[in-house]
């Protein structure tokens, strides 16, 4: 018996991360209303958010003098949402279908079965919130991507840290079971209030402030706002946002690897499903 | 071919979990091919596969779609190649464009064979591959393993209820009662050591916990009980 058919077995191998993205491509593909779902919320978001700037604009100097400041702020928060939603939606297609027995008894190792759920988180971000920032334009008459190169900073800080609390969601529901499930839609959410979405970190209680500032996504929103009302880049709130976010980044990667462990320690990665 | 018999609960798929390291184990060590399958089951694993009814592929993808994603995971070559023959072979052609959750319980089962055979495993494990299957199908099934098993010289593993399947594929036969292995020998070996006509009834004696000895000494089996 010759097993001639076989590659090595890499530690990591960017084929196995292209398999697994092959997966949630097939899924995706084959599933309009998924399509139509992704870029549905921001699309509503968008709109919502852009009425809300045009009302504002005319009552509020605030407002008036930070073109696009809501719509920018919207949009920017959904590649949080969709970021974290990507990876805990694609697990929970696993989960789903009860496939994790069969995913790892093949070579797939965590490692890069995680670097697929960010590469599809990647893909849905980009097709939900791509088609609402530009229907802004025609919409509203404005442009996120007026924003510049330090839209890119942004869009990467807060993708990492929907990438971060993703895989912490897939460390709760490996360790809790599906029971854990609803806190893929919710979780991210906690964080809004904090998050100086809307409106800046300053508004907030000042014991409130120093745990909105333990946030890389209010690092960003400052910094959108930075950009919009004075042109500048607010090089520090950039620092700061980088740095939390190999924090939590390192933090939630060892939590899932825990989680992963235990799940081989209790058997759950066979049983685990609906 | 090595048969796990034992009742509900014996440890059968647990054993099966471990031997694929799904499941660490509490004490001791596990070796395939050589390998420890706690710390370097990688090492392994493109070289093993396993096919569970109970562990089911995504049903919304294609047959084709899950049996190309498993074959690059398995690191192939010649994928699509690959995927066309084990359907020739396992009469899926005609299914290879349906979504795998629209197929009957038999050709599910063809299904996960042929993914549990893409990679051509050294070390094959089957849980209870026939089960809910009608008898045509779960025949069909066992005689492709008994060809593929000649062919390729693999080992295999099968986990099972089904004391004819067991009789027919096995050279071995390894008995479990409450997570440890109580005995083991040949289909043959059993039935002597047992004094029994059929593997059920020394089924039944190991899982109602009779000895070899005491078996002898009693017959029938369920009348003894």
């Amino acid at each position: 018996m010759t097993s001639t058919a076989l590659h090595p077995n890499p530690t990591f191998s960017p084929r196995r991360v292209g398999a697994m993205v092959l997966r949630y491509w097939y899924l995706l593909r084959g599933s309009w209303p998924r399509f139509l779902e992704l870029a549905y919320w921001p699309t509503m978001q968008m709109i919502l958010w852009g009425f809300i700037n045009q009302f504002m604009a005319s009552s509020s100097n605030w407002v008036a003098n930070g073109a696009g400041v809501l719509v920018s702020a919207v949009l920017l928060w959904d590649v949080l949402f969709r970021g974290q939603l990507g990876v805990s939606v694609s697990f929970l297609e696993e989960m789903w279908s009860r496939n994790l027995g069969h995913l790892f008894v093949s070579p797939l190792r965590p490692g890069e079965w995680v670097v697929s759920l960010f590469t599809m988180s990647l893909i849905r971000t980009i097709i939900g919130v791509v088609p609402a920032a530009l229907l802004a334009i025609p919409f509203f008459g404005y442009s996120v991507f007026s924003l510049g190169l330090p839209l890119a900073a942004f869009f990467v800080n807060l993708i990492l840290l929907g990438w971060s609390l993703g895989l912490l969601i897939v460390a709760m529901i490996l360790r809790y079971g599906m029971g854990a499930e609803g806190l893929a839609w919710i979780v991210v959410f906690m964080l809004a209030p904090i998050s100086a979405v809307y409106y800046p970190v300053s508004v907030l209680p000042e014991w409130l402030q120093w745990v909105a500032l333990s946030l890389p996504s209010s690092h960003v929103f400052e910094g959108m706002r930075a950009v919009l009302f004075g042109g500048a880049m607010r090089w520090d709130h950039l620092a700061w946002a980088v740095g939390l976010n190999a924090v939590y980044m390192a933090l939630c990667t060892w939590v899932f690897l825990y989680s992963f462990k235990q799940a081989r320690v209790r058997g759950a990665l066979l049983q685990t499903g609906e | 071919m090595t048969g796990l018999l034992g009742g509900n609960g014996a440890g059968k798929t647990t054993t099966i979990s471990m031997l694929l390291g799904l499941l660490l184990p509490t004490a001791g060590r596990i070796e395939v091919l050589g390998v420890d399958m706690v710390r370097h089951r990688h090492a392994v694993l493109p070289r093993m596969n396993f096919s569970s009814p109970y562990v089911e592929l995504p049903h919304r993808l294609t047959v084709r779609e899950n049996l190309t994603v498993y074959g690059h995971l398995y690191g192939l070559s010649g994928v699509k190649r690959r995927v066309e023959e084990l359907a020739e072979h396992l009469d899926l052609t005609r299914f290879l464009e349906r979504p795998s959750g629209g197929l009957s319980a038999g050709q599910k089962t063809r299904v996960a064979l042929a993914k549990a055979l893409l990679n051509r495993p050294e070390v094959l494990l089957l849980d209870e591959p026939t089960a809910s299957l009608d008898p045509d199908t779960a025949d069909w099934i066992r005689t492709y393993l008994e060809r593929y098993r000649q062919e390729t010289g693999a080992t295999v593993l099968l986990a099972s209820h089904n004391m004819l399947e067991v009789d027919r594929l096995c050279d071995e036969v390894l008995m479990m009662r409450q997570g440890r292995i109580v005995d083991r020998g040949t289909p043959a070996a059993l039935l002597a050591r047992y004094g029994r006509g059929s593997l059920e009834e020394v089924f039944l004696d190991i899982a109602r916990a009779r000895t070899a000895g005491e078996a002898t000494d009693r017959e029938p089996a369920d009348a003894a009980e």
